[in-house]
């Protein structure tokens, strides 16, 4: 590695004290490049009851801030020892530099806000709670004030409903998201297949593998999939978009030409995706049982009329829409998160990415709560 | 002109022949420069006349398309990450338009990021020479603690050129110093640099567009006009004919005037 001592040609410095303690002397280049080695060595000398002290600082013969600093460090330490310092002899080169550091008030320590041990330990719990504590209420506020202006919107479509903008929305977060939702659903139906028929051989039950696979896909996976990849996808564009806005004023430029916000950005996005994510998830459906009927057929020789045949028996209509009746929950979950946390973005380059990591995070977690909340209601209510 | 003044003054920033564009926009036709030691150079121009890509193909962040550039006698072209680049990099320092300090590390821990990529200090001294170069800049001491999102622009831009000036560098380039400052903290900043340059030595290289800041602290003034540099003091600005240059200095004429005529007001009273 480079370093500044390795490159410096300044003839070296040095300092010295009589042998009775009464003169200190120092000279050389007093530069950056030697005050490691000089504060190091400064810090060996021995500064305790000389009582009186001059220091001969004449011969520096270059000096710059990290050296007038040592020097002054120095003549506080002396001075703090107890020692007077009767004369202070400098290059008249340098005195400027010297008052102008030397008028500064002297540091103090510094003082970290976070107390040390267990105490900061507790410190932190107790502000992490807080602060969910309060991300929480400012979350169901924003909850409640999404709702009115929904409310209002429906009962006064033509004011409130921004069309095209929606659609926009159902094409970027729908249209656009179906080759990769379709890819992966076709792949996950591959898997399950595959490692459902290997367990289910051993039962000689081969064919269940089309139940498994069936109720799997429509009831869990399809819609579970979907929605993770749909709030890696679209949530973070959400909080990108908006958070954007915020780094660049555009929400104030907004807000002051009485665009209502909520309005203009979030209904579409929230409407615009309740919209798209169960055709979406319905795709999705479609997808993995494809993918699944594949497998059956490369890996169990089940043709596609026996397929379906197994397949109707397995799974019903209200099957699917038990799958699909989550969508629009999992797409208002996914865009409330999105476009909340993108209005919480700070004025900084850095906060557009913390917040939008945050929105992922927090959708696909909320995402899959609310997936386990349906499951715990569908079995009370014994669908 | 600047250009005849005696030899024995030490180049330190040589330019010769530089080319700069982008795609079929040329933004310097074969423009030379040279930069003394200890002096305060200012650049301006209008917006987009290449100020601050005149500086950063200084520096070398930008490979010109043609042309000669030294710092301190040796070439700053190349890959601005080069070892030999380095050991330039550790005699200048540089503070950007916004202040860039690294947005994760507190103000402190920024202003050590030289001191400890470059020096064996230990951290206490590291710690004191940090606290010394915030005093330095006019920024309390509680404020090195503090992150960069916390701090106001003129507190950033403060902070920034802590930073340029932690290595003790021979040489400062600042992009728009003042800009987005008000009236006083600007006026501060001014003071701020004119002190430092006194103090350490320092030769500055500033782009900027504050005229206040050019009457101020700059030994000589470079005007980028046409593709072309126009290189002089004030005075000798004032007096060229070339209509931008014209324009710009007006100003300064015409603030001028109005302030004497103010003071003519008031002694009539």
């Amino acid at each position: 590695m480079t370093s500044i001592e390795s490159v410096s040609d300044a003839p070296e410095a040095w300092f010295k004290l009589d042998r009775d303690g009464r003169k200190l002397s120092m000279g050389g280049a007093w530069t950056i490049a030697e005050s490691a080695r000089l504060d190091r060595e400064l810090d060996g000398l021995d500064l305790s009851g000389t009582g009186e002290v001059s220091i001969d600082a004449s011969k520096i013969s270059k000096l710059d801030s990290a050296g007038a600093w040592l020097l002054l460090r120095t003549r506080r330490g002396l001075e703090a020892a107890g020692s007077k310092v009767s004369t202070f002899a400098i290059p008249e080169l340098y005195q400027p530099l010297l008052k102008n550091l030397d008028q500064e008030r002297k540091t103090e320590p510094h003082r970290s806000r976070i107390p040390p041990g267990f105490r900061g330990r507790l410190y932190r719990i107790g502000r992490a709670t807080t602060h969910a504590g309060n991300q929480s209420v400012s979350m169901l506020g924003y909850l409640g004030r999404v709702t009115v202006e929904t409310g209002e919107a429906i009962a006064k479509p033509q004011h409130k409903m921004r069309v095209a903008a929606m659609f926009h929305q159902v094409e970027e977060t729908g249209i656009n998201a179906l080759p990769i939702v379709g890819l992966l659903a076709f792949l996950i139906g591959v898997v399950l297949a595959y490692q459902g028929a290997d367990q289910l051989k051993r039962f000689g039950a081969e064919v269940f593998t089309i139940n498994l696979l069936g109720v799997g896909v429509l009831r869990e996976i399809g819609g579970l999939i979907t929605a993770i990849i749909v709030a890696g996808r679209s949530g973070s564009a959400f909080t990108a978009q908006i958070g954007s806005m915020r780094v660049n004023e555009e929400i104030d430029a907004m807000q002051t030409m009485g665009l209502n916000t909520i309005d203009t950005l979030v209904l579409p996005r929230i409407i615009g995706l309740v919209i798209a994510l169960p055709l979406l998830t319905f795709y999705s459906d479609i997808m993995g049982l494809i993918g699944g009927a594949f497998m059956c057929y490369f890996q169990l020789g089940i043709t596609i009329p026996v397929f379906m045949r197994q397949l109707s028996e397995a799974v019903t209509v209200n099957t699917l829409l038990v799958g699909l009746i989550k969508a629009p929950v999992f797409a208002l979950v996914i865009a409330l998160v999105g476009c909340y946390e993108g209005f919480q973005v700070e004025r900084n380059a850095a906060s557009v990415g913390m917040l939008t990591t945050r929105s992922v995070v927090e959708g696909i977690f909320l995402v899959i709560v609310m997936d386990a909340a349906f499951s715990i209601m569908f079995s009370v209510l014994g669908i | 002109m600047a250009e005849n003044k005696p030899k024995e003054k030490d180049v330190i920033i040589k330019v010769r022949g530089l080319v700069n564009g982008f795609g079929n926009k040329i933004l310097h036709d074969h423009i030379d420069l040279d930069v003394y030691r200890g002096e305060v150079l200012g650049v301006v121009g209008g917006s987009g006349a290449g100020k601050s890509v005149l500086l950063r193909s200084i520096i070398g962040l930008i490979q010109p398309l043609e042309g000669v550039v030294e710092a301190f006698g040796q070439s700053t072209l190349g890959d601005v990450e080069s070892p030999e680049m380095r050991q330039l990099q550790m005699r200048w320092g540089v503070l950007f338009q916004e202040g860039a300090l690294f947005s994760s590390q507190t103000v402190a821990e920024n202003i050590q990021v030289p001191l400890r990529e470059y020096t064996k200090m230990s951290q206490p001294l590291m710690d004191e020479i940090a606290d010394m170069k915030l005093t330095m800049v006019g920024l309390p001491p509680d404020a090195g603690d503090k992150f960069p999102s916390e701090l106001s622009g003129g507190m950033k831009k403060r902070a920034g050129l802590a930073r340029a000036l932690s290595l003790d560098p021979e040489l400062l380039f600042l992009d728009e110093p003042t800009a987005g400052l008000d009236p006083i903290s600007a006026n501060q900043f001014d003071e701020l640099i004119k002190q430092l340059q006194k103090s350490l030595g320092l030769t500055v290289f500033m782009v900027t567009h504050d005229i206040d800041t050019l009457r101020a602290i700059t030994d000589r003034i470079v005007v980028l006009v046409n593709k072309k540099l126009v290189v002089g003091t004030i005075d000798e600005l004032r007096k060229n004919d070339d209509p931008w240059i014209k324009d710009y200095f007006s100003g300064v004429r015409g603030r001028a005037a109005l302030a004497s005529e103010d003071l003519a007001s008031e002694e009539a009273h």
